[in-house]
């Protein structure tokens, strides 16, 4: 058997323009993960279904497991790491979370964070109802979801109250 | 003046890291390592013919194929036994890999190393195993007939069975007024955490080290565990618990079969492995729970008081029993919850099944145990026609019985004896919060638009923080910086907050100054592990502890330093000042300083400990019987068990033509002793009820008749989203614990305990008939419907 032929992919990540060759089959969950090492995308279920591995493609919530990343050239990715400020600070999805207990183990949050970042510039004023919509798509083992829908909410407080967003 | 921070809602300290994306889980770790996979058995029971691995030889990128052949010396023994049991007559563990049988699907059998993990499954696709497949044994029903064996060697399937009386049961359910027997069935489901499990180990060839990372609820059972298969001292074996995405008890079992087999084959290779599991090996190799078939006779009198209670149930242990029979032995002492009938017989057999090994989830054998209870303190409230709380009421113990002692042995091998609690003032908090006494108006309301509701309660008492012990340790460094560490580990219960909370209090230090760190064997080797809401009372109470020994070596030195008697002092916000006089005062950075007499000034802080600045030369530089450094250490062991308890209710709909069960109120009344943090608490209710709503309407393992698993993905495996959960309202009481010196009882496992028994009292409640069965999907409850309907 031969070595797997490498393709080349070309793509901005969190702002940073980036290339890099990769096997045709590399998810793009795992491109990121373990050869951006940009490991707050997490891998829960691999069959599409969690919501762990969420990332923004030019925008977009979608699912970094079921994409190959030679299939994203030319995008715009943004993942939880690129959610954070320029100046380092939590980015307002991410202080909601935390001032509002919205996680306890953490394996799920990242994917919830990227949602409800791209769900706020869509819907910036949810109702209790339209948060649990928004993301009744992804899993959570620990929270029962009450404390994740109360971060959405906060959230959109903090946006109206002008906190700092950079994204 | 420093804030107190116990009892506080304080954020929790390590949120900035993981809503950042800087959590470090298992598979975070390790990127260049090589990669494992497995190849797992396809049936439930056959014998391995023959594993031929010619094709898979030639893919470039593979390091090697191991089979059961390959294994050496104690790593080709069977698994350990966790904890025997004299009860557990024939216990049976697995293989690392599968000698010659299988007895469930996904029982791995061949382990490929690759380059990467890809690599590695396209290996495993390639090898050939040929079987002969035997009949295996599914459900409880087969293993007690027990056509066919799971292992030839065990005798109808059975690998442990007991018998416990207090009192003779049945000659006073004979004698009772009135006697009712019903029979429970309790399906399997599982922890499924987000994160499943994973191992990553490293081979020092120089120093004969090994130094492994485990996503596990144990690091120092799986050191232990790994030291002892690898024949190495356990000194030359560290572990260490990253980030770890969820437990809920799956991963306290250890040592898994990949636990001991990624760190043999990381020293064979002298290179770096990982595994790192996948949803579908979680499904069918890690663990399942819960699967439970009850009889039970009972007798009462006219005030509905149970006289006697016997109850006769079947365990479904799967096809090993590593963990032993813990939960069948929970669910036998738990069972009872906050009543005390008269007199009491339990009986149960655990029986081996083709199927995935049963180890404890959140709860451990106390939601079938408190359904059984419920279902009849129900029956007997239907049965006289009196409300449901009342006959609680009547059969509850009272507080001025406690502590109360029920003459039966808890899982940690003590007396069952309960500490303290109040379910009388439970209960009724309980009622009020719920609108208990005007249901019957809503219900009326409700029917008037053509709507059915229900109402339904249930009670429990959780015995939480099981010994044997937990240790900690505190140091404050020169810098001011506090270090605390425990080895039990921590996979979302916020330790890193509470602790340091516990820290700050006892210290008179602020909160930002004390980092917390759990389940590395590096910086604390003796520890159990986290599992029985155990964490708080066991880590909390010996942190509290040894941060009481640095506080009385700080004062006292800080009174040699000042010229005071140690009992004049206080510790405020890092500085130890004379109470009263504030001038008089030294830093408590300071204090760490002097505590360590140095040769060497490494920075300016240090030359104030140097040997010709400070010591009284009439004594040695550390007295004799001191030790140097601003540090302490302390364990906390307890006699016994502490018992948190709680109640919940729930109003539900049910729709006419769909039988679905929607949740209108979720009320839940809770009391584990002092709370350190009441935010984390009610967290672990949510997540508590969500898997209890989770277990009664939802997940079930699917296993047909030949053992396949046909639910194995979380696309089948109906794990609720947030549109499946109600919005929780929690009530706190707190009975403070007088076992422990904090006062505090276990949370972690409450909010699940009594999913199934409340909603089963609801649904009964809302359609008239009886709920046997949990959990009960829409197609099962219009089912039963349509043939209550028929036999009507």
């Amino acid at each position: 058997m031969n070595p797997e032929e490498l393709f080349l992919v070309e793509l901005t990540v969190n702002g940073n323009p980036l290339s890099a060759r990769v096997p045709a089959r590399r998810l793009l969950s795992d491109f990121l993960r373990h050869d951006l090492r940009l490991t707050g995308t997490h891998v829960g279920c691999e069959h599409g279904v969690c919501g762990a591995c969420t990332i923004l493609l030019d925008g977009k919530p979608v699912r970094g497991c079921l994409i190959f990343a030679v299939s994203v050239s030319g995008s715009n990715v943004t993942t939880v790491e690129g959610l954070v400020n320029n100046d380092g600070s939590l980015g307002v999805v991410q202080r909601a979370f935390h001032e509002s207990h919205g996680l306890q183990c953490g394996f799920c949050t990242p994917g919830f964070i990227t949602t409800i970042h791209a769900f706020l510039k869509e819907n910036p004023h949810p109702t209790e109802e339209e948060a649990r919509e928004a993301i009744a798509g992804n899993l959570c083992r620990c929270t029962g979801y009450q404390n994740i829908i109360k971060s959405v909410l906060r959230a959109a407080e903090l946006i109206d109250s002008g906190v700092r967003d950079d994204h | 003046m420093t804030t107190k921070s116990f009892g506080e809602p304080i954020l929790r300290k390590e949120d900035p890291r993981l809503v950042s994306g800087q959590g470090r889980y298992l598979d975070d770790l390790g990127h260049e390592a090589l990669a494992a996979a497995f190849l797992r058995s396809p049936h439930a029971s056959a014998r391995i013919l023959d594993i031929d691995v010619t094709d898979a030889l030639d893919v470039p990128g593979l390091i090697g194929i191991y089979t059961y052949e390959d294994l050496e010396g104690r790593v080709a023994e069977p698994l350990p036994l966790l904890i025997p049991h004299p009860a557990l007559l024939n216990g049976r563990t697995g293989y690392p890999l599968a000698n010659e049988f299988v007895r469930h699907v996904g029982e791995a059998i061949v382990m490929v190393i690759a380059e990467d993990r890809y690599i590695a499954e396209d290996v495993v696709e390639l090898i050939k195993v040929s079987y002969d497949v035997l009949q295996p044994v599914v459900g409880i029903q087969n293993a007690k007939a027990a056509h066919n064996a799971v292992h030839p060697s065990v005798p109808n399937n059975v690998s442990a069975h007991s018998v416990k009386e207090v009192g003779d049961a049945r000659a006073m359910i004979k004698a009772a007024p009135h006697k009712l027997s019903l029979d429970l069935f309790i399906e399997r489901s599982a922890c499924s955490p987000l994160e499943g499990k994973g191992v990553y180990a490293i081979w020092e060839e120089d120093s004969q080290e090994l130094r492994l990372w485990s996503s596990t609820q144990t690091s120092t059972g799986v050191r232990a565990a790994v030291a002892a298969k690898l024949d190495l001292p356990l000194q030359k074996v560290e572990c260490i618990a990253p980030d770890v995405g969820g437990g809920f008890g799956v991963k306290i079992m250890h040592p898994w079969p990949e636990e001991v087999l990624i760190p043999w084959a990381a020293r064979k290779l002298n290179r770096p492995v990982k595994w790192s599991e996948d949803r579908r090996e979680h499904f069918i190799s890690s663990a399942h729970e819960r699967a439970q078939e009850h009889h039970i006779e009972v007798g009462f009198d006219e005030e509905g008081r149970i006289l006697g209670l016997d109850v006769t149930f079947f365990h479904d242990n799967g096809a090993y029993t590593p963990y032993g029979i813990i939960i069948p032995l929970i669910t036998s002492t738990q069972l009872l919850g906050p009543y005390k009938p008269a007199s009491y017989r339990v009986e149960f057999t655990s029986l081996f099944t083709n199927t995935v090994l049963v180890i404890p989830y959140r709860g451990a054998g106390r939601p079938q145990g408190v359904f059984a209870m419920e279902r009849t303190v129900d029956a007997i409230a239907k049965y006289l026609r009196l409300d449901r709380t009342v006959v609680r009421e009547r059969n509850f113990i009272q507080p001025d019985e406690m502590p109360y002692d029920l003459g039966l042995i808890f899982q940690d091998g003590r007396p069952l004896e309960y500490d303290s609690g109040n379910f009388p003032a439970s209960m009724a908090m309980l009622k009020e919060m719920v609108g208990w006494d005007n249901f019957e108006t809503m219900r009326s309301e409700y029917a008037a638009q053509g709507r059915k509701i229900g109402i339904g309660v249930a009670c429990y008492v959780e015995g939480t923080g099981v010994g044997p012990y937990e240790g900690g340790f505190v140091q404050v460094e020169t810098s001011g910086r506090i270090n605390v560490a425990t080895g039990l580990t921590s996979q979302g219960q916020g330790h890193q907050t509470v602790f340091a909370q516990i820290v700050a209090d006892e210290l008179g230090v602020p909160i930002e100054d004390v980092f917390v760190t759990t389940g590395d064997t590096r910086r604390f080797p003796y520890a159990v592990g986290t599992f029985a809401s155990r964490a708080a009372v066991m880590s909390g109470n010996a942190i509290a502890l040894a941060a009481r020994q640095v506080r009385d070596k700080a004062l006292r030195l800080a009174g040699e330093a000042l010229e005071c008697d140690p009992h004049d002092l206080e510790i405020v916000d890092g500085i130890v000042r004379v109470k009263g006089d504030h001038t008089k005062s030294i830093a408590l950075k300071t204090v760490a300083v002097l505590s360590n007499p140095l040769r060497y000034a490494f920075d300016e802080s240090a030359k104030a400990a140097t040997q010709f600045a400070v010591g009284d030369t009439s004594k040695p530089p550390v007295p004799e019987d001191q030790e140097p450094g601003l540090e302490g250490k302390d364990y906390y062991s307890p006699m016994a068990s502490t018992f948190a308890n709680g109640m919940h209710a729930v109003i539900i709909e049910i729709l006419p033509d769909t039988a679905e069960v929607k949740i209108l109120r979720y009320v839940v009344v809770h009391d584990c002793g002092r709370v350190i943090n009441p935010m984390i608490v009610e967290g672990q209710i949510h997540g508590g009820v969500a898997q209890g709503v989770a277990g009664a309407l939802f997940e079930r393992m699917a296993y047909d008749e030949s053992g396949q698993l046909q639910n194995a993905s979380f696309m089948d495996f109906l794990m609720p989203y947030a549109t499946e959960i109600p919005t929780v309202e929690a009530g706190h009481l707190e009975t403070p614990s007088p076992l422990n010196p904090l006062g505090i009882k276990g949370a972690g496992e409450a909010g699940v305990i009594p999913g199934s028994a409340v909603f089963a009292s609801a649904i009964e409640d809302a359609e008239g008939f009886e709920i046997r069965r949990m959990p009960i999907s829409p197609s099962e409850l219009w089912e039963l419907r349509r043939t209550m309907k028929e036999n009507a």
